[in-house]
């Protein structure tokens, strides 16, 4: 016997071993589930974790009110099967509250709103860790961050002071009021994540494989026809076959014309495609630095 | 499907600020086209809205704020490519001297290290800190690129006379594999293609060598390890009187039927089973996460550690450890520091400094034994309870601590057994 795991089996073991610090280490973890694949991912791999037993902590949506119903139907059916506990933090409920201000005009986005419903989410639970699918290949600003990410009271990320992380050696260490954000699927490609969910047969929300929708164009960009995107003048909207490449809020993710109806297709296409997948993503592109902005003031 | 049979190695770069080590994992991504094309876009603009007149191929990695504003690498940036054979796990690391932490993070799970040097300058202290902190992490191979060829007209006598240098230096440190590559990340030359503006050089391009380096046993496979990190007790009816221990096998292999013994109780038993989700597995090994599970009922609990009967490690409270210091505090003399070991954690104090090491000379220095910031120095630690430790050498898992201030909770040095 050859004695090597593969690639994909390693980044499963190494997340797996992350997961596992998390319940040993924190009084009172919880899986952000964001209903995409990074998410699907992570509740997949904390089964196999415990298993047999069940996910040790609970999942936590922050629910924008502008999902695709897709995304709930499966979030709901996984709840069910995998028996874990749901929570849910609305962001429409912090603007009902005066919390926040519902941003206004055609590039209206709850995005940004969902750091405050997340953080009001996290103290209400007073969770000690957060569980994020963030991945490092995603975005310049997550190449950076470590697996166990300190947060202090404010929930604030502080790029140029992280702690430095030795091997498998994880300090989870804080004080009162502070709190985590850990991300075990940090060293997964967006390739790796596929070609491990086929590999493992998976199955993932319709949204993900091709299918006809109603979309228009913007700034380059497909966007779902929605009641939630207010349109510009002259932005028609047409029906095409196109696919998610990440799930989000309606409002700022972008879809992609796609023929990938398989997850051996999408395997096929992600392989040999020129664009990253937050490419469609409008809340990236609004500075140079919009991710890193939103994570230092505690976005997931 | 091939996918599953590609292998996953990881590697850091090294050297000091300035000698091209973001450049370079710029221009390996950019020539093995491993860049999107909206990622192009983004750092096409910035440069010229920094008014360069190249694409900085250094803003790749470089993603912070302050790093751009700086133009220089701050903490360490992980990038991914891949060809058919391997995955890659790039970690590039800062050469500037105050974030040498971050260096040694990026380190401490490479399999092979990247070097740089500039050619106009050649090794300098910092080149060597990187080198020795290299040779203490244990990685196995370490290239030495000698970049900015360009600038020293693509010369042989530049190259011969760092490379000598380099070898004088690392005969004194414990390397195994030393490489030796003449660059330009700035153009191209043998990180991708061939250079052709070096025709005495005859070997290999730095892509051929990370594609072909042989990295398949970076673990121990001889002295079996597992450190309970998690019990799991389903308490189902199902499966009522479940009862598995969790971990990650940090050494040798584990078969189902092995005689072991638990430490720290010196119980002893037989491995009843090996479960996963998967289902039953008839032996694990490193860096396999699994669930093993007794044939008799014992009191184990998380950072107790399954080994065999035959092959124990050693288990003491008292500790020799090279240390590499990280923290504005300087290292307290008979100071009291939070332990981590494994899937332990202990109270520490620091019994002795033994000496500090100069990272020029490579010298042991018995009199200046005050440790700073970067400084790498040999001490004592005597634990509250015993650990159950491996040289580091050995074993990387079962041989490596950290230290962690009990007022800060910040971590403040790296430690390998010896
Ligand atoms: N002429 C020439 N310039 C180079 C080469 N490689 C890098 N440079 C330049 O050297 C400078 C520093 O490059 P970086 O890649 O940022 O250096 P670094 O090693 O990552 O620096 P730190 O991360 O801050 O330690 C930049 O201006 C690069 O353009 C090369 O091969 N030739
Ligand atoms: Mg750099």
């Amino acid at each position: 016997m050859d004695y090597q795991l593969n690639h994909l089996r390693e980044l499963e073991s190494e997340s797996i071993f992350i997961l596992r610090e998390v319940a040993a280490q924190f009084e009172n973890p919880v899986l952000m589930f964001s209903g995409g694949k990074d998410s699907i991912l992570m509740v997949y791999l904390a089964q196999k974790a415990f298993y047999p037993g069940k996910i040790p902590f609970p999942l936590l949506h922050i629910d924008t009110g502008h999902n695709f119903d897709e995304t709930i139907a499966y979030r709901d059916a996984l709840v069910e099967k995998t028996g874990a506990r749901l929570v849910v933090g609305s962001v429409q409920e912090a603007i009902d509250k005066g919390m926040v201000v519902e941003e206004k005009g055609v590039n209206a986005s709850r995005n940004g709103l969902q750091t405050v419903a997340l953080l009001e989410a996290l103290e209400k639970g007073k969770y000690d860790a957060a569980l994020g699918g963030a991945r490092r290949d995603e975005e310049k600003a997550r190449a950076k961050e470590r697996f166990f990410s300190h947060r202090d009271e404010f929930g604030q990320w502080d790029p140029k002071n992280q702690r430095p992380e030795l091997w498998n050696l994880f300090n989870a260490k804080k004080q009162f009021g502070e709190h985590f954000r850990v991300f075990p699927i940090s060293n997964w490609t967006e390739l790796d994540v596929w070609q491990y969910l086929a590999m493992e047969k998976v199955e993932l929300p319709s949204l993900y494989y091709a299918h006809k929708r109603m979309v228009f164009e913007r700034d380059g960009v497909l966007l779902a026809d929605c009641e939630y995107i207010q349109k510009k003048p002259g932005e028609v909207v047409k029906e095409m076959m196109v696919r998610c490449r990440t799930i989000g809020d309606m409002t700022c993710t972008g879809v992609w014309a796609s023929n990938a109806t398989t997850t051996e297709d999408i395997i096929e296409e992600v392989a040999t495609t020129r664009m990253t997948e937050r490419g469609g993503r409008t809340d990236d592109k609004r500075s140079e630095t919009a991710m890193e902005d939103r994570k230092k003031k505690g976005y997931f | 499907m091939d996918y599953q049979s590609s292998e996953l190695c990881r590697f850091t770069t090294a050297g000091s600020v300035d000698d091209g080590k973001s450049t370079l994992i710029g221009r390996m991504l950019y020539d093995s086209k491993s860049i999107f094309q909206d990622q192009m876009e983004q750092i096409e603009a910035s440069s010229l809205r920094r008014g360069e007149s190249e694409v900085n191929l250094a803003l790749l990695t470089d993603g912070l704020k302050s790093e751009r504003e700086q133009g220089i690498t701050i903490d360490v940036a992980y990038r991914y490519f891949a060809t058919p054979k391997r995955k890659f796990i790039i970690a590039d690391t800062p050469g500037h001297i105050q974030y040498t932490r971050n260096m040694v993070t990026g380190a401490s799970t490479a399999n092979v290290a990247l070097v740089l040097v500039d050619a106009r300058n050649g090794v300098v202290e910092q080149t060597r800190r990187h080198a020795i902190i290299a040779s203490l992490l244990q990685i196995p191979h370490l290239v030495v690129c000698i970049n900015k060829m360009d600038l020293v007209d693509y010369s042989e006598d530049a190259y011969e006379k760092i490379k000598e240098d380099f070898e004088k230096f690392a005969a004194k440190l414990d390397v195994k594999d030393v490489h030796f590559i003449p660059i330009s990340a700035l153009k191209g030359d043998n990180v991708v293609h061939r250079s052709e503006r070096m025709d005495w050089y005859d070997g290999s391009t730095l892509m051929y060598y990370l594609e072909n380096v042989h990295i398949a046993s970076d673990y121990n496979f001889i002295d079996p390890r597992f450190p309970v990190q998690y019990v799991v007790r389903p308490n189902t009816d199902e499966h009522h009187d479940y009862r598995g221990y969790a971990g990650r096998i940090a050494g040798g292999i584990m078969k189902k039927g092995d005689e072991v013994m638990v430490l720290p109780s010196g119980f002893t038993s037989k491995i009843k089973k090996i479960d996963s989700f998967d289902g039953e597995l008839q032996e694990a090994f490193p860096p396999m996460s699994v669930t093993v599970l007794l044939e008799d009922e014992i009191d184990i609990s998380r950072g107790d550690m399954i080994v065999r009967v035959n092959n124990q490690p050693e288990v003491s409270q008292d500790m020799d450890v090279m240390i590499s210091w990280f923290n504005e505090r300087p290292l307290t003399p008979r100071g009291k520091y939070t332990i981590m070991h494994t899937t332990q954690e202990a109270r520490c104090m620091v019994k002795e400094i033994k000496y500090r090491l100069d990272i020029n000379t490579l010298h042991r220095d018995l009199e200046n034994k005050e440790i700073k910031m970067n400084d790498i120095a040999r001490i004592t630690l005597r634990t509250t309870k015993p650990l159950f430790v491996d040289p580091y050498r050995k074993n990387r898992i079962t041989g490596s601590v950290i230290l962690v201030d009990e007022g800060t909770n910040e971590t403040v040095g790296a430690g390998m057994i010896i």
